[in-house]
């Protein structure tokens, strides 16, 4: 692992996990399952627009906005997911991640170190090969943050 | 009720499968989790579903966490399987029924590696937890708390129904079922559609081996199809016999179970095998033939 520091929300929660005992872990993973948000209205029905992330076991969707800035600093991001509710551990990885991320700068995005995903004691609780959702989609919410900014950038 | 009973009990081994009806009498009537009772385990791939709802009375049993070894790729061994199955109240001659999601591929993995260790009576829910949410009926989060029963530790017994890589080997020329999607049995694709990539170094099938989706085998509402359906698929179509050697395999072995369950408990046949290291092992070893 990295030592790299994880942004301030995301930190809370994987010191939330890693406390926890293994059951403890997953109510709490089901708890951000519930509380992930739904997709605005703009988004309802128009999956084609939200990239799809194949390393999730069952299918997940997402995209993100990011607000216009001069710098990358004052550039909010906005994260928004989509997945099915048979699927609640797969919701749980996109909640944790719409919480601990979601509003923050690009910069702060583009800086969430590549193996976050393993900081929170999961891997035990749910099994490794699970884990691999969650870094799929930190790995595409970077990449989206950073293509949609490049855009911006060079016009 | 009256359609379910008499498929059922056109099965070679009808006392394998339950209907839901059957389960909500039991239910009703407090044999489930009640001492010497029936024990009801919920199989599913998402390891939290079981947490959203559940039948009443249902006991998590997860495939990956409980029932294989966290170090081998392997199955846990005699201690650690009497381990898991005391803590949740079943004894050696304790009925359990199994359902899950996906059609029960989940439930018949975990039904195949009970079978492993010799558990005798270990049944489905036909149709398993699609139907039963599907017809309505009750689902709880309460978890129970079943009295620790004394499980005897056992020794796994692989032979008769695993197939390790140099089985299959040696097995080349008798019949191979592929129960993956057609993209992966052509080569196309090195893992299922929708799924997460579990690496394999090459794409195609074992030499020989035919294509049976496993889903085949299953009806939309996730339950079983009858016994004479399946004989048109595996006997006419495939022209398998019962009495034939066969080896089942998939990515990891997991919907080679469904399969594996169909052949030998719905259709009677001798000898199917497993093969678990599936395609996940035969498309990344070195020098094994491959077809495409």
């Amino acid at each position: 692992m990295s030592d790299a520091p994880l942004p301030a929300a995301l930190a809370e929660i994987a010191e939330d996990f890693s406390s926890a005992s293994n059951p403890m872990k997953l109510d709490l993973l089901l708890e951000f399952s519930e509380e992930l948000p739904a997709l605005p209205d703009r988004y309802v029905g128009q999956l084609d627009k939200l990239e799809r992330v194949d390393e999730c076991q069952s299918p997940l969707f997402l995209t993100v906005e990011v607000d216009d800035g001069e710098r990358l600093e004052d550039r909010p991001v906005h994260l928004f997911f989509d997945a099915p509710p048979e699927a609640p551990t797969t919701r749980g990885f996109a909640g944790i991640l719409h919480e601990g991320l979601d509003g923050l700068s690009a910069a702060q995005i583009l800086d969430v170190p590549d193996d976050a995903p393993m900081r929170f004691g999961l891997a035990e609780a749910v099994s490794p090969l699970r884990i691999r959702g969650m870094v799929a989609m930190l790995a595409r919410i970077k990449r989206q943050v950073r293509a949609k900014t490049a855009t911006a950038a060079s016009i | 009720m009256s359609t379910d009973n008499s498929k059922i009990a056109g099965y070679a081994h009808p006392e394998r499968l339950v209907t839901t009806d059957w389960l909500a009498e039991q239910i009703a009537a407090g044999a489930v989790g009640a001492p010497g009772g029936i024990v009801l385990l919920e199989s599913d791939e998402d390891v939290l579903l079981y947490a959203t709802g559940h039948i009443p009375g249902a006991q998590k049993i997860d495939w990956h966490v409980d029932l294989n070894d966290p170090v081998t790729r392997d199955y846990v061994d005699g201690q650690r399987f009497a381990e898991v199955m005391g803590s949740r109240g079943i004894g050696r001659d304790t009925t359990i029924v199994v359902y899950g999601d996906k059609s029960n591929w989940w439930a018949a993995y975990a039904l195949w590696v009970f079978t492993l260790f010799g558990h005798e009576d270990v049944r489905l829910l036909d149709g398993g937890r699609a139907k039963w949410i599907e017809e309505g009926r009750e689902l709880t989060r309460e978890v129970p708390t079943p009295t620790p029963a004394d499980y005897p530790v056992v020794e796994r017994q692989d032979a008769p129904i695993r197939a390790f890589k140099e089985d299959v080997l040696e097995h080349l020329g008798r019949p191979l079922v592929d129960v993956r999607s057609p993209g992966e049995f052509s080569g196309e694709l090195l893992h299922m559609p929708d799924y997460p990539q579990e690496g394999a170094m090459r794409g195609g099938h074992i030499p020989g081996a035919k294509s049976v989706p496993w889903a085949r085998a299953a009806n939309e509402d996730g339950t079983f199809k009858s016994r004479a359906e399946l004989e048109d698929i595996y006997l006419t179509e495939q022209g398998l016999s019962p009495t034939d050697d066969v080896v089942a395999y998939c990515r990891i072995g997991e919907r080679s179970s469904h399969t594996w369950f169909v052949l030998t408990q719905l259709l009677g046949f001798d000898k199917v095998r497993n093969y678990d290291g599936s395609w996940t092992e035969w498309g990344n070893a070195v020098r094994v033939p491959i077809e495409r």
